[in-house]
């Protein structure tokens, strides 16, 4: 190990470099997980109207919002709501495609929640569940409103959509809550809908 | 605190080569996040992949809706009853090169109470395209292997990546 040169910082090493090879490895104060569980929710037999994630840490960067959704029929719409806020303090964006062309782009502000997917798939004898992968970003700087972005679909072999969402929170409050609702066609989310919150570390 | 966020398998093609595999896939995952990069192939090819357990499914059980952009507008197709699922539907992977990429996430894999469904991200900008897409696979069964590639023959060119990740919700 002759040719590695040890740079040091507060007597801690911080790199190895070789003297003609350029840098072949630097030193790690011990490996961290970075995306973390927070909570998860499954619905049962008898369904369940809302889903909520209280009491969410701000220890973390970023939170992330993965789940399959059931509904008793197709049309469902899932929404959310932050801290607990029904005002009209939303305003969302959606492309969405469904197959026809040209794709559908909506907008709309002044609302009292967003819409996380706007066509879930009905119940069967074996459900075909949307996918949802929602992000929401910087969600504890109190200096800035708050921005999600969200993937999502459900395809049921003929119909189905696939959606790109954009939604703001006018609001600059750390979120701490998360509420899921269900309207449209039905009230309540169906057995096996599951929900499950990350966290991102910066 | 447990790790949340695995890889699984990956893999970097040595050579020029039709399909990518990963087996043995544990249930132990609430989800599956699939990245992969392709510089190029032996004739122009679509991405699919096939899922199964145990054995890949080549049955007619597969469906997708897209939704695709570029400089020449938006537009949205729909496939069903397919025996792959096509993952790059407008994207493809090119004979003549440009990147293919794409991001996989494969939701609740494990449980066997649900049809599996599948939303993925990918693009080419060699070809100006990018696209969205949901894809269904009807079938109840836990997801333990995935085969990546084309079933028409194609190959993949050296240097194409795959790696697998393990998503653990608490």
């Amino acid at each position: 190990m002759h040719w590695l040169k040890y740079l040091y910082r507060d007597r801690r090493l911080i790199v190895m470099v070789p003297l003609n090879l350029g840098i072949v490895a630097s030193s790690m104060r011990g490996v961290t997980n970075s995306y973390e569980s927070i909570q998860t929710v499954t619905v049962g037999a008898g369904g369940q109207t809302t889903i909520s994630f209280t009491t969410i840490p701000g220890t973390y960067k970023h939170l992330q919002l993965r789940g399959i959704a059931l509904s008793a029929s197709a049309g469902a719409v899932v929404y959310a709501n932050y801290n607990s806020d029904t005002g009209a303090n939303y305003a969302r964006h959606r492309l969405v495609g469904a197959g026809g062309n040209p794709p559908n782009a909506f907008g709309a502000s002044g609302q009292t929640t967003f819409s996380i997917f706007g066509d879930l798939t009905g119940t069967a004898a074996t459900p075909s569940p949307a996918g949802v992968v929602m992000d929401v970003l910087d969600y504890t700087n109190t200096n800035k409103l708050t921005t999600t972005r969200i993937f999502c679909g459900a395809d049921r072999n003929g119909s189905g959509e696939v959606e790109l969402i954009s939604s703001l929170w006018n609001n600059t409050a750390a979120v701490t809550r998360i509420d899921l609702t269900i309207g449209g066609s039905v009230s309540s989310f169906a057995q096996y809908t599951q929900f499950a919150l990350y966290g991102i570390k910066g | 605190m447990p790790s949340t966020y695995d890889k699984i398998q990956t893999t970097t093609l040595g050579s020029s080569t039709q399909f990518i595999t990963f087996s043995g896939i544990p249930a132990t995952y609430t989800d599956l996040v699939l990245i992969f990069q392709c510089t190029g192939a032996s004739v122009n090819m679509n991405w699919d992949i096939r899922v199964g357990n145990g054995t890949v499914d080549s049955g007619s059980n597969y469906s997708a809706t897209y939704l695709v952009g570029g400089s020449g507008g938006a537009s949205s197709n729909r496939t069903s009853n397919q025996n792959t699922l096509r993952l790059g539907f407008s994207a493809f992977i090119q004979s003549s090169g440009g990147v293919f990429t794409a991001i996989t996430q494969i939701m609740n894999y494990a449980n066997t109470t649900t049809n599996k469904t599948v939303i993925s991200r990918d693009g080419n900008a060699n070809q100006d395209v990018v696209e969205a897409a949901v894809g269904l696979w009807r079938s109840t069964s836990a997801i333990d292997i995935i085969t990546m590639g084309d079933f028409g023959g194609a190959t993949m060119a050296a240097g194409t990546t795959a790696t697998l990740y393990g998503i653990k919700a608490a």
